[in-house]
């Protein structure tokens, strides 16, 4: 056991619309997709064309860049559309579930595979993208030497999932599929909520991480910045526990297992709980289930509040995430409210709100912008959101600039957008730091790789 | 509200995109935003946002400034009173006051918006609401009686070579207000120094006895007001920083709302107390004597860290940075009282050459974070090598 990470600095936003703590199934999806944007700096290329009928576990796609990482369908059916954007990007493959073939791989000895042969494993049965590498957050490398491999299972944005109750029946599964990585890695880093770790804390060949604090303390750049900070030229890879558990089931089984239990919360949704079903799913039939009015005008988000990807009720369930927030949309005028100490059923970390009067009130919130973007006036206010040793405004300079050697010295080895997500929230100035930063990212892996 | 709404979208209509007018859009936006915070939603990043923004920042500064603000004026018709040796009620006082330095605020707000406006429209970005507390603090920081004239010319000077010619709101190095200041200062010195300019209409008067304690000091002659005096502020100055009293309600609201640093504010006063303290015990001259508690009192020095060193664009911007920044202005500010008797305040000088040396400061303050970060590397290597 590590002796735990610890942060005063972030901040906890209570929103109304917490999914309850049951769990329901549907895995009986018509429409299922799966959306190329979700790989970070991804660039797909496709092996089969629309029309196919597919195996469930057959590859789909690759990566351009990395020939050997491919990707598989979650379920066994017909590859009807490829839904595609500007200069032919590839946006979706949306699948049309039919049958139930799948492919096998033999998966029985897995214990006595080296290395080499795990990865390979990994790599032929479509279970790679779930690893993911820093710096810049993309699929990980498999021919990189990482130096640990992180799983945060403390999600700690608004609404956010809880790992201990949502994989409750998966125990097995997880050690399995932790045995298994612990192959790849010298370690694995486990951090769960140190007041309540759940099954999490009894994990074997895991270093077990209590964490305490406030949102972004369950992100990963900051764990990792805490416990083995990623200087230039390292690489660590991470994953998420839902993965953990379906490589867990690949293992058992033999079978590709796109397993995906998602909350459906926020203030727009009727009866907002746990869903268990596949990655990729068409959001609206989650959305009935949850009792969402869809002709209301809502932001349906993949993810949470700060950092998530705004879809629409016809949207797909992302390849990673475990939540989905829908709240309304916010295109509305307040008449003076400007003014400060008004309007405080806005949440704001400000003290020119009183809402902080209302600290254990739950908020409901939309997506009006509250006020207008404006040059960076306001100093101090981002450094409160943001738990590293980094500092946030002169990075997010550096990186409008595009200054890479600047960039590198002020940190975005350590860094991927999601961390910034409160950052884009508190300013005062409404700067998308979230969108520079991805941008910067982007610049890096062309410039630098 | 709805038909207010409706009308402003009426008016706006030839200011869309595409219209007749569309290069003035952001002069009718400016008016519209201050009535509305607009329907705008989050596109990229988080999908929700803080209630605050730059209109509310700023908004709170001047609610702040409000108590020294009246205060001044108060106190100017007060000075003018007891000077002429009539008798006068607090509102006589007050209404004086208020016809010496409305018309001071008019002016100041015509000629700065009226700039912003124009650069707005000329850059195509939407009016920074920065001007509204630099167009609040100018005339605050004037002597009484100086000219609308030379009001308008500093604001013009202060907003077009301190601020637009940097780039505008956020990008500038000097404090606009107090380069306004500044340049009344050296462009009209008999308006701007003296025992006549601190009371209005104080020519009329023979044997007017209106310096400033400062002033008084720094031409060698005793001060005949106590430390009450000075706290409470019923003494000679520029119009709202004589009473530190009404100054630390505005820091009181700087603070708690988090829109003033406390680090800055706390540093310079440290700063100010330790310099004026180590030249008590030197001693050589009146003002080196001058008790350091009394330092802080008199003269603007209240005022310009409270409202002035705290200006988060020409400040030190890390957290760090801001202690040092604090500290330095304090110090400066009693070294350039003590040591030149030609600018008897030293506070305005003070926080000009910190506001240059900012950078500097928050330039080592991460130099040692990168550095930190590059060791870091450095020894990974060694040891994967």
């Amino acid at each position: 056991m590590s002796k735990g990470i610890r942060t005063r600095k972030g901040a906890t936003i209570s929103l109304n619309g917490e999914a309850e703590k049951i769990i329901k199934e549907y895995t009986s999806s018509s429409s299922v997709a799966i959306q190329p944007d979700d790989f970070f700096a991804m660039t797909p290329k496709l092996l089969v064309k629309e029309g196919t009928v597919v195996e469930k576990g057959a590859p789909i796609f690759f990566d351009k860049n990395k020939p050997e990482i491919q990707f598989v369908s979650p379920v066994a059916g017909k590859l009807t559309q490829v839904l595609r954007g500007a200069k032919r990007k590839i946006l979706a493959l949306v699948l049309t579930p039919e049958g139930d073939k799948a492919v096998k791989h033999k998966t029985t000895q897995w214990e006595k595979l080296n290395r080499e042969e795990a990865i390979r494993l990994l790599l032929d049965s479509g279970n790679w993208p779930f690893l993911g590498q820093r710096p810049y957050g993309v699929v990980a490398n498999p021919k990189a030497d990482p130096k640990a491999l992180f799983i945060s299972t403390f999600a700690s944005a608004p609404l956010e999932v809880d790992f201990d109750f949502l994989l409750k029946n998966n125990k097995e599964e997880f050690q399995r599929g932790i045995n298994f990585l612990s192959k790849l890695v010298p370690e694995i880093f486990l951090s769960a909520e140190a007041s309540f770790g759940g099954f999490f804390e009894n994990i074997e060949n895991a270093t077990y991480v209590p964490v305490k604090g406030q949102h972004p303390v369950g992100n990963l750049s900051v764990q990792i910045h805490q416990l083995a900070p990623l200087n230039m030229g390292e690489t660590v890879w991470t994953i998420r526990p839902e993965d953990v558990v379906n490589i867990g089931v690949f293992l058992e089984t033999g079978e590709f297992s796109a397993q995906r239990t998602v909350a459906v919360a926020g203030s727009a949704v009727g009866a907002p709980q746990y869903i268990k079903t596949i990655i990729g799913t068409q959001l609206s039939e989650l959305l009935d289930q949850a009792e969402v009015d869809q002709n209301l005008a809502n932001r349906y988000i993949n993810g949470d509040v700060l950092s998530g990807t705004a879809t629409t009720e016809n949207g797909y369930l992302g390849y990673f995430n475990n939540l989905v927030t829908v709240i309304p949309e916010g295109n509305e005028y307040r008449i003076f409210g400007w003014l400060p100490f008004l309007d405080n059923h806005i949440p704001s970390l400000s003290k020119t709100s009183l809402a902080w009067l209302f600290g254990k009130k739950k908020f409901d919130v939309n997506t009006n912008l509250n006020g207008e973007e404006r040059a960076l006036v306001v100093t101090g206010e981002m450094e409160r959101v943001f738990p590293m040793d980094i500092f946030p405004m002169q990075l997010i300079k550096a990186c409008m600039t595009g200054d890479i050697e600047k960039m590198e010295a002020l940190g975005i080895y350590e860094v991927v957008p999601e961390d910034f997500g409160l950052v884009d929230y508190v300013n005062t100035s409404k700067i998308e730091a979230q969108e520079i930063i991805k941008d910067a990212l982007t610049l890096m892996i062309k410039e630098v790789g | 509200m709805n038909f207010l709404r409706n009308q402003l979208d009426n008016l706006k209509r030839p200011f869309a995109k595409g219209e007749k007018w569309e290069r003035f859009a952001p002069a009718v936006n400016a008016f519209d935003t201050f009535l509305f915070v607009p329907n705008h939603t989050t596109t990229k990043g988080a999908h929700i946002r803080d209630a605050v923004d730059l209109k509310r920042t700023m908004v709170t500064v001047i609610l702040a400034l409000m108590p020294a603000l009246f205060y001044g004026i108060y106190n100017t018709g007060y000075q003018h009173f007891i000077q002429l040796g009539t008798p006068f009620t607090f509102m006589e006082a007050f209404v004086h006051g208020a016809f010496k330095i409305v018309p001071m605020i008019i002016v100041s707000y015509v000629v700065g918006l009226t700039i912003e406006f124009a650069f707005a429209v000329y850059r195509g970005h939407e009016v920074n609401e920065g001007y509204l507390v630099t167009g609040m603090l100018i005339p605050m920081i004037m002597p009484v009686d100086i000219p609308l004239w030379m009001v308008s010319i500093s604001v013009a000077f202060a907003v077009l070579i301190a601020k637009e010619a940097f780039g505008g709101t956020g990008m500038n190095i000097l404090n606009p207000a107090l380069t306004a200041r500044a340049f009344a200062f050296f462009a009209y010195p008999t308006y701007m120094s003296g025992n006549k300019v601190w009371v209005s209409e104080a020519g009329n008067v023979d044997a007017i006895s209106g310096e400033t304690i400062l002033g008084t000091l720094a031409a060698g002659q005793q001060v005949n007001y106590s430390l009450f005096e000075m706290f409470q502020g019923a003494i000679p100055g520029s119009i709202a920083e004589t009473s530190t009293l009404w100054i630390l309600v505005g820091a009181v609201i700087l603070i708690a709302t988090g829109v003033g640093s406390w680090r800055i504010m706390a540093g310079g006063v440290l700063g100010a107390a330790v310099m004026g303290f180590l030249f008590n015990l030197w001693g050589a001259n009146a003002l080196m004597s001058f008790n350091w508690m009394n330092h802080l009192v008199a003269g603007g020095f209240a005022f310009g860290i409270v409202f002035m060193a705290t200006d988060p664009v020409s400040a030190a911007q890390t957290t760090k940075g801001k202690w040092i920044y604090g500290i330095l202005v304090g110090i400066f500010c009693i070294m350039i009282r003590v040591f030149n008797p030609a600018y008897p305040e030293g506070v305005m000088l003070a926080i000009l050459l910190m506001n240059v040396f900012a950078p500097t400061i928050d330039h080592y303050v991460i130099q040692s974070n990168v550095n930190k970060r590059k060791k870091r590397w450095a020894t990974s290597q060694l040891k994967t090598a």
